[in-house]
């Protein structure tokens, strides 16, 4: 399945849209600055900050997950090169969200916050899809995959799937009642996870298929190739 | 924002609503756009009718009422959607006239009132109260309206009449977010009828001396202030004086969440939320939520005996 446009981009084409896109990933951000200032949050700003950094961090675990399949559609390798940017700007996000939590919203009441963690099962969800978030940017740069390994490196970024999942939770869990949006969420979730389960199970297939039938009968252990 | 402590502040202080709006447009202006441009929209907003001048009541709390704009642009009002933006934006549709209240059920003289007279049936009053939603914030409100015991005392409720139920308008033609299934409508609360005849719960009509917005539940709405908001039923078409407990739409949309009485208590958490604190609107610091939202001296005894965690 190759899209029909080829398109790979020169080393300098692939920076200056680098560039771009980070300055795109903090237009949210900009955008709660400048509402903040020109008054234009509501009634009640804090609660509008809190809830924006939260969907920003969600929407940024989406556009990370969407990636790989979208490669995978249209051929184009070299979007792989932009996806640790859209994983960092997730954690961003989740730190700025966190940070408006301990802040703004418990004043760094340490005990109140450790019972808040245990007790609301929305913010237990939160809180482990944050600390599951943790491993994965600090193992983000080369020098962390060189040191751990290529093939452990990519078991241990697929808790992704995990904190995409508790993130959709924690929100599901928080509204009062109109589910729309975390339920639209969940469902894109799905299709993202959903595609790559489908394409797994199609190598797997493709895999036996090819296989001689000598080897099968022999027994032998057909190993399926890594996935990122 | 300055925060005054109440103590130091009198009635005849309470930043009146035109002072509140100009505020911040001058804050606007102040940041740099224009004069002229930010002070449009108050034209409009005093087209707003005004109602008769309201007497003073013991009851209003000396806090500085929340401003204007915030009150009647931070709703929950979901038959016009569950974006707390939604109600100023749609509630226009609404039609308050001709608009009639029915008071029946259990009654010696069941009544239908026509909204323009329930207005003049006794002089309004201006309450000034806190209003603390359920989902962590909370308001000033200067509403005006009539003692409900008033209303409840022209249709003479018979001995077995132990609850009062209020039933909203539904009209999916009006009211956009009827078509959804959020809850189930029409809209209903209920009290029980000792609670309903507190002297604190009232009938609005309006707020900062003006015809209640249709955002705010025009043209009649509850006002029950030691209770979590959403206990005061907006738009109010019906009123029935019942023997049992009436079930009410957040009861039925999830009873473990939403207690028949929800009396503001900082003790009983929601299951997913605290209610130990919350923020008061235009304020940074969020404040201790106060047991029946600080009309404990005034209720508390409506409850005695009672088990506050279980009755929730
Ligand atoms: C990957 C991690 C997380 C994601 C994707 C996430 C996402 C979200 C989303 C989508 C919302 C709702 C936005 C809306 O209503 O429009 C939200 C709200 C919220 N989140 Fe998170 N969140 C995460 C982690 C956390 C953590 C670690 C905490 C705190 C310990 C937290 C606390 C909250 C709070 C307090 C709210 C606001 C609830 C309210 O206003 O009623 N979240 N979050």
């Amino acid at each position: 399945m190759v899209w029909p446009v080829v398109y790979n981009p020169t080393q300098r084409q692939l920076s200056a849209l680098k560039t771009l896109l980070f300055l795109v990933c903090l237009l949210p951000l900009a955008r709660l600055g400048w509402g903040l200032w020109s008054d234009q949050l509501g009634a009640n700003p804090i609660e509008f900050i809190t809830r924006s950094l939260g969907t920003w961090t969600l929407n940024f675990l989406l556009i990370t997950l969407t990636v790989s399949p979208l490669r995978k559609l249209t051929g184009w390798h070299w979007l792989l090169r932009l996806r640790r940017m859209l994983g960092l700007f997730a954690f961003f996000y989740v730190m700025l969200h966190l940070t408006t939590y301990l802040w703004l919203d418990q004043f760094f009441d340490w005990t109140a916050i450790v019972k808040d963690i245990l007790k609301r099962p929305f913010i237990t969800v939160g809180m482990s899809a944050f600390v599951l978030l943790v491993p994965l940017a600090a193992t983000s740069n080369h020098a962390m995959i060189r040191r751990i390994g290529g093939r452990r490196w990519q078991q241990l970024h697929r808790s992704i799937y995990v904190i995409a999942i508790f993130a959709v939770v924690h929100y599901w869990w928080l509204v009062k009642k109109d589910v729309t949006l975390p339920a639209l969420y969940a469902v894109l979730l799905a299709l993202l996870l959903g595609m790559r389960a489908l394409w797994r199970e199609q190598e797997r297939r493709q895999q036996l298929a090819h296989v001689s039938p000598l080897a099968k009968k022999r027994g032998k252990v057909i190993p399926i190739a890594a996935r990122q | 924002m300055l925060i005054r402590n109440p103590a130091d502040l009198v009635p005849s202080e309470i930043t009146p609503r035109g002072v509140f709006d100009n505020r911040r447009e001058f804050l606007k202006a102040a940041a740099g756009t224009t004069l002229g441009l930010a002070l449009q929209p108050m034209s409009d907003a005093f087209a707003a009718e005004k109602l008769a001048a309201a007497t003073k009541s013991p009851f209003s709390t000396e806090e500085k009422p929340t401003a204007y704009k915030d009150v009647t642009g931070y709703n929950n009002f979901y038959e016009f959607g569950t974006d707390k933006s939604d109600p100023a934006e749609h509630a226009h549709t609404l039609r308050t006239r001709p608009w009639t209240i029915s008071v029946e059920g259990l009654v010696k003289q069941a009544k239908t009132f026509a909204i323009d007279d329930l207005i003049k049936l006794v002089p309004l009053e201006e309450r000034i109260y806190r209003m603390r939603c359920v989902e962590g914030w909370s308001m000033v409100i200067p509403w005006l309206g009539l003692p409900l015991a008033t209303l409840l005392k022209q249709v003479e409720p018979l001995g077995a009449a132990k609850y009062v139920e209020f039933i909203s308008a539904a009209d999916p033609k009006t009211m956009p977010g009827v078509s959804s299934r959020v809850l189930d409508w029409p809209y209903i609360e209920g009290l029980r009828l000792d609670e309903a005849q507190h002297p604190l719960s009232i009938l609005a009509v309006g707020l900062y001396g003006e015809v209640l917005p249709n955002q705010n539940g025009a043209p009649l709405r509850l006002v029950v202030p030691w209770k979590y908001g959403f206990k005061s039923g907006k738009s109010i078409v019906k009123i029935r004086l019942v023997e049992r407990e009436p079930q009410t739409s957040w009861v039925k949309a999830n009873a473990r969440e939403y207690g028949f009485y929800s009396n503001v208590n900082p003790e009983v958490d929601h299951p997913r939320w605290s209610q130990a604190t919350e923020r008061r609107i235009g304020e940074f610091i969020k404040r201790k939520t106060l047991p029946f939202n600080g009309y404990a001296d005034q209720v508390g005894k409506l409850y005695a005996g009672m088990d506050l965690k279980k009755y929730y």
